[in-house]
């Protein structure tokens, strides 16, 4: 594996190797002294077209936990507002020693580009390329679901059977996607719930079946995981919906639709969350809540995808 | 009798084998043992009427790194072409009689082909006030089609004008149909590749609608449409209808339409990025067909090159377009002659006559008679050759780059002079 652009990409053991590996990664992050010297004299540069400091912050923490030179780069702005292009970006970071780019743009495809265009060589991440994907987010999800279900006794489980329900922007969401694609490669049955408007306009999408209300999706899925998207305000104003509150109504995670889910059933939301609007306090507080667990699992899930892609090579 | 020119042995296309003497810009004779001071040997050639481009993009004046009057024209005369229409999305836009005035003085000092310029049909594009559609048709440049191509002339109020406006001098309106409402950011066709790859769709349905509304414009003013590059089969379904009721309506389909589907966009290549959209494979069987029962009338190129920088980045920071010129005839004997489908007859009326009577293009799209102007393309179809990006255009945004075609021009004859001998620019002596 020498790139991360799609869970498309992934064979069912390659994430299960990933998943299993971070297995590894989070018994290091649990010690006193969180450090492997696995990448020692690597260069990784985080290449955030985007701002997004949780995801920036959680590669810089899992490269350094594996000894890497971590560089932040933030270029913000469009590459044709910003007067420098893509290709030129990426080959100047290699030239200054990248061996990898974890790459966030808001352009569907850009890693995709950096990775096949013959621009550059190094690794590429998938950190969110616009309305496209997120790779590492569905993985630590993943992670995150196994970890719930299966406890100490995760490795070498997939997630067969189990009912994912993912709520909001589906449209708009590179979370969504990536989940669509990995959560089924581990065997997941993955449903889709959200206003007709934040669903591709061939609802149909990648042939998950979707509701059109979150109180159908809930009383005939009987979901094992609900997963809630983060909503833009900027989509009400362009009106994929009325007002916040009638989306609250219809598609928030309120307490009273909480206690409708299965006491086993677990409540996840990529963050950051927009409290109220389309998850409640007492959801997101809940017992149910993964929130915080997807936070400290992403370290771990980038320490493994870093290490199967950049461990046991010998330096050029 | 020494005739000037003769081009020995062409095949008209029905199966007989004919020489054609040609005296100036004419076609004197027609007939077998011809003899001439210049003699072209054409065995196993077709022989068909020069091309006619309605819609070509020559970035001339102001956007010269990617194409100019000069070198688009030799992209032309190379896909043996005799006449091209360049839209008016140039910098300045072709809206005054002196912008187009001085494209077609471009045209003329290129000598490769005729250049007929196409003028905007509202002032810098911009959808807001009319251009001066009267002064652009008195001008040199004998303007007979406006459009804002590139952009949809969408306010409808604005396009009713333009409609009845032009009826004066026999204009026609050829409308980029595009609600620009339902497209806004769309990078590609909406359907379940857009889904999937995350890019902003381009509804069918914003082409659609414009149609919709324009035949039925046209209809009640009685007035002439032309619809450029159709791109879904439910455009196709409008169009039929309206012709079933007499509207005058017009529509071409370009060369990319009718051959590749928005699966290429998988790659991100931004080299399929265009507008209208590449769409899918069912959208494509529908423009065959309608192009083969007369549905839609002509191929033209929508040819629109671009440097090199404004296609080697992200999918949404790159420029809509591609190259098509020296590629058109071997998509269309693909998609008319190897198909089985239909004949060469056909290929000549959507690839020159039927152009040519839209446009009222004096000299073009003639049958090849005596008396006809001698504006010939002559292909071999036998050819299968492998396209490369680099051609007499000066961009290389060539999405066919790398695939197999069939059919070569192999000469090209402007007004009585060869322009392209065995698949060579000749050189305009100035």
């Amino acid at each position: 594996m020498k790139h991360l652009i799609s869970a498309a990409d992934l064979s069912l053991d390659e994430i299960l190797s990933i998943l299993d590996t971070a297995e590894e990664m989070s018994v290091v992050n649990d010690r006193d002294v969180k450090k492997l010297p696995t990448l020692r004299g690597k260069t990784v540069v985080n290449l955030f077209f985007e701002d997004s400091t949780r995801t920036r912050i959680s590669f810089e923490v899992a490269a350094k936990r594996l000894s890497a030179d971590v560089i932040n780069f933030s270029a913000k702005g469009s590459s044709v507002s910003k007067g420098e292009s893509l290709k030129d970006t990426a080959q100047t970071l290699e030239a200054m020693g990248a061996q990898a780019l974890i790459v966030r743009h808001h352009a569907s495809g850009a890693a995709h580009n950096l990775a096949n265009s013959g621009w550059i060589s190094s690794h590429i991440i998938n950190a969110g390329d616009g309305k496209h994907e997120h790779p590492t987010q569905a993985l630590l999800d993943a992670f995150t679901m196994r970890k719930r279900i299966h406890g100490s006794h995760s490795r070498g489980k997939s997630l067969d059977g189990l009912k994912v329900l993912i709520v909001g922007d589906v449209l708009h969401s590179r979370v969504a996607r990536s989940n669509l694609l990995l959560l089924r490669s581990l065997g997941a049955e993955v449903r889709l719930a959200a206003p007709a408007t934040l669903l591709p306009a061939n609802p149909n999408f990648l042939g998950a079946s979707y509701y059109l209300g979150l109180d159908d999706a809930i009383d005939e899925f009987h979901p094992d995981v609900v997963m809630m998207l983060r909503v833009q305000l900027e989509r009400m104003s362009a009106s994929f919906f009325p007002t916040a509150r009638e989306y609250s109504r219809g598609w928030g995670l309120s307490a009273e639709r909480l206690a409708r889910l299965s006491e086993n059933a677990i409540v996840m939301h990529p963050g950051p969350m927009n409290r109220g609007l389309e998850i409640s306090s007492e959801a997101a507080d809940s017992a149910q809540s993964t929130v915080l667990e997807q936070v400290a699992n992403g370290i771990s899930v980038r320490m493994s995808v870093l290490y199967h892609l950049m461990s046991g090579e010998t330096r050029e | 009798m020494n005739y000037q020119l003769v081009l020995k042995n062409t095949n008209l296309g029905d199966g007989t084998t004919v020489d054609i003497a040609i005296e100036q810009e004419t076609i004197v004779a027609i007939d077998t043992g011809l003899s001439g001071e210049v003699e072209i040997e054409c065995r196993g050639l077709i022989a068909l009427p020069g091309f006619v481009d309605l819609h070509t993009h020559l970035r001339e004046p102001g956007f010269e790194a990617s194409e100019t009057v000069l070198t688009g024209s030799r992209a032309a005369a190379k896909g043996g072409y005799t006449a091209i229409h360049p839209m008016a999305n140039t910098n300045p836009v072709a809206d005054t009689a002196g912008v187009v005035e001085q494209v077609k003085a471009l045209g003329d000092a290129a000598g490769y082909v005729d250049v007929f310029p196409i003028g905007a049909v509202t002032v810098d594009l911009g959808g807001v006030q009319l251009a001066e559609l009267g002064a652009m048709a008195d001008s040199k440049a004998k303007v007979r089609v406006f459009s804002d191509d590139g952009k949809c002339v969408s306010d409808p109020l604005m396009m009713r004008r333009a409609l009845e406006y032009v009826k004066k001098f026999d204009g026609v309106i050829a409308q980029h149909a595009q609600d620009p409402r339902l497209t806004e950011g769309a990078q590609m066709n909406e359907g379940q590749v857009s889904a999937q790859l995350g890019l902003t769709g381009w509804p069918g349905v914003a082409e659609e609608s414009i149609i919709a509304r324009d035949v039925m414009l046209a209809e009640t003013l009685d007035s002439r449409i032309h619809i450029c590059h159709l791109s879904t089969a439910r455009s196709v379904e409008i169009v039929r209808w309206a012709k079933q009721r007499g509207i005058r309506v017009t529509a071409e389909v370009t060369p990319h339409h009718l051959l590749l589907t928005d699966e290429l966009a998988r790659t991100y290549d931004p080299v399929y990025k265009v507008n209208p959209p590449l769409r899918t494979e069912a959208d494509v069987l529908a423009l065959r067909e309608a192009l083969i029962d007369g549905t839609i009338d002509i191929i033209a190129t929508d040819h629109a090159p671009h440097p090199a920088e404004a296609k080697e980045c992200e999918w949404d920071a790159a420029a809509f377009g591609m190259v098509g010129l020296e590629t058109a005839v071997s998509v269309a004997q693909l998609v008319l002659i190897d198909s089985g489908r239909s004949n060469w007859q056909r290929l000549a009326e959507v690839m020159s006559l039927n152009p040519a009577k839209i446009a009222a293009d004096l000299g073009q799209g003639e049958a090849i008679k005596v008396g006809s102007t001698a504006n010939l393309a002559l292909v071999d179809p036998a050819v299968q050759r492998e396209i490369v990006a680099v051609t007499e255009s000066k961009s290389r945004n060539n999405p066919f780059a790398g695939m197999t075609l069939p059919g070569r021009v192999v000469h090209t004859i402007y007004r009585g002079r060869p322009t392209v001998l065995d698949g060579s620019i000749v050189e305009v002596a100035r």
